[in-house]
């Protein structure tokens, strides 16, 4: 015992064991829900009628409930579970408020629900991982919030004087994500479910990245490593490798990742400097990345035996070592050269999933079957259907990333192959799509099994429970010396004018924060007028769109045709062969939000525009097979039957000149009848060919805006 | 692409702030002893009936 702490009285508490047990069952039954979506996508891109027709659950618009089941319910619940439980036990002290705790969890519940109330229905702000529309995304900041305070207050009530390094992993999560959510959902709304990004194009791409990679990183890897550091030591009963390793592992991690982002979009108009930092930076990852793998494989060490007989060992070990090969691949996706392979394709399904299912998930199943012996008092039902869990899931996530693998290849090598003459071997898209089809059966069937494994787990799990004693109390006692905290500002650490001066490090440091808010703040009106933002291009030959066709992007929006299409050519030789002059900063300028996509399950659309008829887009979206043999494009019946909403262009109007595009006083107030006219003469134009349909209909403003791109003049303004 | 004028500011700011709670920490002797919190984890807790059991 140090001095310090015999100065001190020996005090009982109590853990709150009640908030873990139900944030740790949330995460069972969100993850039954994620893996289910995710199944029902994959069958679709293997099957498309498999929607039958039903716009609620078609591909575009499950896919977002898909990726925010998974990261925000499973992962989300995991990780509060993991924080809720390990927290209160390494800082020897209760949750700051049980009732903030209380709010956390239904709170985070609530937006979940809301989250699968929207989405279905083409409710969406269009940016990936970032879908949820306005208002839930104000309930996410309040609730994060709350989440916050709830843990900061507890470190400062703590009793240890020491902060473990799990600790600091949970508050880099907190700080961080708090701060991309509120930039990267910064919107204008238009209606209570309907808003536009406040930043648009370029822009909105750089915002989005920023906040999609450290979502990654801030969501999926921080807390998870934080967990980490606590669970593998406490399932093996040793001590972290080196403690001093995950403390230089943690602080690297903090100050490298922030600067990652643009990896996401190299080789597009973003400009090359903007791409060579994120590629260097994506690059040193790899280093602390590979640190905190070995510390945490390191630590079985010793007790190498328990990774034969104890499954909660296999599942924590295996996750380390899925974190090493995805922590290993992300830096290598991010050299130019192999992501102009790797990018739109399938790869990057197999990559995010080996991190996902193996990474975070088997970190979550591994606590849990950790937690809740320890939570229900009692002993886990069966050790053997655990194994059996183990053994399933990793055959599921081994289909799964190897038939990706192979795909994400095939497509780029086939994208950019060029025969003898220089022309495209595969000049028809679909070619490359069918190609592919066997290998997304695959991974249906891997996504399957691994959901298999889990419902082994539920059974076991819900046995566990069942067969535990009845009468059992939801508290832990512990009891400690507490240590006898300084005040934060007095005394030999006090940040007196005497210690400032004393101390220049600190000096230089104040002084950069200072600059730093200085600096914000005058960029911030720069951003809130973003007629100031963009206004270099403005002379560029670009329109804005013309009411029908932001209808018909708006719909496009709605539908999701982004988690398909990318609007973005590369500056590479296969995407230029292929699509067209690459794409250029200015084409989307006025893109609230900017929609260059991710993944090219069908080709890019930046230069769709006057590539076929009216006709043929009208065809072509009620039945895609029947236009183009072998597409696995989703049939939109719907936007054949269903009514534009005219009434709201000139709402829709006003904010987009709000936010900057140059539409004059007279374009807003006629928004409606110039749409109307618009609609009539296109329709006019189908009927003219045999069509039949009214001017009303959804598929005309669709219309207007695909053969809107790539055709910058096309429409416009007066 | 003004926008930068707005992530770059940002991000140091994040990374500042994270370097001043580095020195902080530094400072309140955080990391004055990385040996034994590694041990000390390991201590495990008690519930609260198995304890009255125990007795
Ligand atoms: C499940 C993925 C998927 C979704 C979602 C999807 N598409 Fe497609 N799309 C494809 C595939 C695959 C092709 C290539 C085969 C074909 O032409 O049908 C394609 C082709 C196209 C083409 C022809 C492009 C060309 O250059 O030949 C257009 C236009 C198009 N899609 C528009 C849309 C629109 C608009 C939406 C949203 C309402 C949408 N797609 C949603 C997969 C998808």
């Amino acid at each position: 015992m140090t001095r310090m702490e015999q100065k001190g009285n020996l005090e009982r508490f109590s853990y709150d064991d009640a908030i873990v047990k139900k944030f740790t069952l949330a995460t069972l039954l969100w993850a039954a829900v994620a893996f289910l979506v995710g199944i029902i996508i994959a069958l679709e891109m293997a099957y498309p009628a498999l929607n039958g027709g039903l716009k609620w659950i078609t591909f575009g618009r499950l896919r977002p409930l898909h990726t925010n089941a998974a990261i925000f319910a499973f992962a989300g619940n995991a990780i509060f579970a993991g924080i809720y439980y390990s927290s209160q036990r390494l800082l020897k002290a209760r949750m700051f408020s049980d009732k903030i705790s209380q709010f956390h969890f239904w709170g985070w519940q609530s937006i979940i629900v809301a989250a699968a109330l929207t989405l279905p229905f083409g409710l969406t702000q269009g940016k990936e991982y970032a879908e949820l529309e306005w208002p839930i995304d104000i309930a996410i900041a309040v609730v994060w919030v709350a989440f916050g305070v709830n843990l900061l207050m507890t470190i400062v009530n703590r009793r240890v004087k020491h902060i473990y390094v799990a600790i600091w992993f949970y508050i880099a999560t907190f700080i961080t994500v708090a701060i991309l959510h509120v930039v990267n959902s910064a919107a204008v709304p238009v209606s209570a479910f309907k808003s536009y990004s406040a930043y648009a194009g370029v822009s909105d791409a750089l915002v989005q990245w920023w906040y999609g990679h450290n979502a990654v990183a801030f969501f999926l890897t921080t807390p998870f490593l934080g967990l980490m550091y606590y669970f593998i030591p406490k399932a093996v009963n040793r001590p972290v490798y080196s403690y001093r390793l995950s403390v230089i592992h943690f602080w690297t991690l903090v100050f490298l990742y922030i600067w990652a982002g643009p990896h996401h979009l190299l080789n597009t108009a973003v400009p090359d400097w903007a791409q060579t930092v994120g590629m260097v930076f994506s690059v040193m990852l790899w280093i602390p990345s590979w640190g905190g793998m070995i510390n945490g494989l390191m630590t079985i060490r010793g007790a190498w035996d328990k990774l034969r007989t104890e499954p909660i060992v296999k599942f924590l070990a295996l996750s380390a070592t899925f974190y090493g090969m995805s922590t290993f691949e992300g830096p290598m996706l991010a050299i130019k050269s192999v992501n102009e392979l790797g990018h739109y394709t399938d790869w990057i399904i197999a990559h995010v999933h080996a991190g996902a299912l193996g990474w975070n998930g088997f970190l979550a199943f591994g606590m849990i079957y950790y937690l809740v012996p320890r939570l229900w008092r009692t002993e886990l039902y069966s050790k053997r259907l655990a194994n059996i869990h183990f053994w399933v899931a990793t055959i599921g996530i081994l289909l799964y990333v190897m038939s990706m693998y192979t795909s994400g290849i095939t497509q780029g090598l086939m994208w950019r192959e060029v025969d003898a003459a220089g022309k495209l071997a595969y000049p028809d898209f679909v070619q490359t799509v069918s190609r592919v089809i066997p290998l997304y059966w695959i991974r249906a069937v891997g996504g399957m099994v691994y959901l298999a494994g889990f419902l082994v787990m539920l059974f076991n799990i819900f046995k566990t429970i069942s067969l535990a004693p009845q009468v059992q109390s939801d508290e832990t006692e512990d009891e400690c010396v507490p240590y006898i905290r300084k005040p934060l500002f007095s005394g030999e650490l006090s940040f007196s004018h005497r210690v400032l001066e004393a101390r220049p490090m600190v000096l230089a440091v104040l002084t950069a924060v200072a600059i730093g808010i200085g600096s914000l703040i005058s960029f911030a009106p720069m951003l809130l007028s973003s007629s100031v933002v963009e206004s270099n291009y403005h002379d560029a030959i670009n329109k804005p769109y013309t009411p029908l066709q932001l209808a018909g992007r708006d719909i496009y929006v709605r539908e999701g045709c982004y988690t398909c299409h990318s609007q973005m050519i590369r500056k590479t030789v296969g995407d230029v062969l292929r699509f067209g002059p690459a794409s250029t900063i200015e084409e989307s300028m006025y893109d609230h939000p900017f929609q260059w996509g991710s993944k090219r399950i069908g080709p890019d659309l930046a230069r769709v525009g006057s590539k076929y008829p009216d006709l043929w887009h009208f065809r072509h979206m009620r039945n895609p097979s029947q236009v183009v043999n072998g597409s696995i494009m989703p049939t939109y019946g719907w936007l054949h039957q269903d009514r534009t909403d005219f009434a709201i262009l000139k709402k829709k109007l006003s904010v987009m000149k709000m936010l900057g595009v140059p539409y004059g006083d007279e374009d807003v107030e006629r928004a409606e009848s110039w749409a109307k006219e618009e609609a009539a003469s296109i329709a006019a134009g189908l009927r003219a060919e045999g069509a039949d349909v009214k001017e009303d209909r959804e598929i005309i403003a669709l219309i207007a805006y695909l053969q809107r791109l790539g055709n910058p003049t096309r429409g416009g303004v007066k | 692409m003004s926008i930068i004028w707005f992530l770059v500011p940002a991000a140091l700011l994040i990374g500042v702030g994270f370097l001043v709670l580095f020195i902080f920490a530094g400072y309140r002797g955080q990391f004055e002893d990385l040996e034994t919190p590694a041990v000390r984890v390991l201590l495990e807790d008690q519930f609260k009936d198995e304890k009255e059991n125990r007795k």
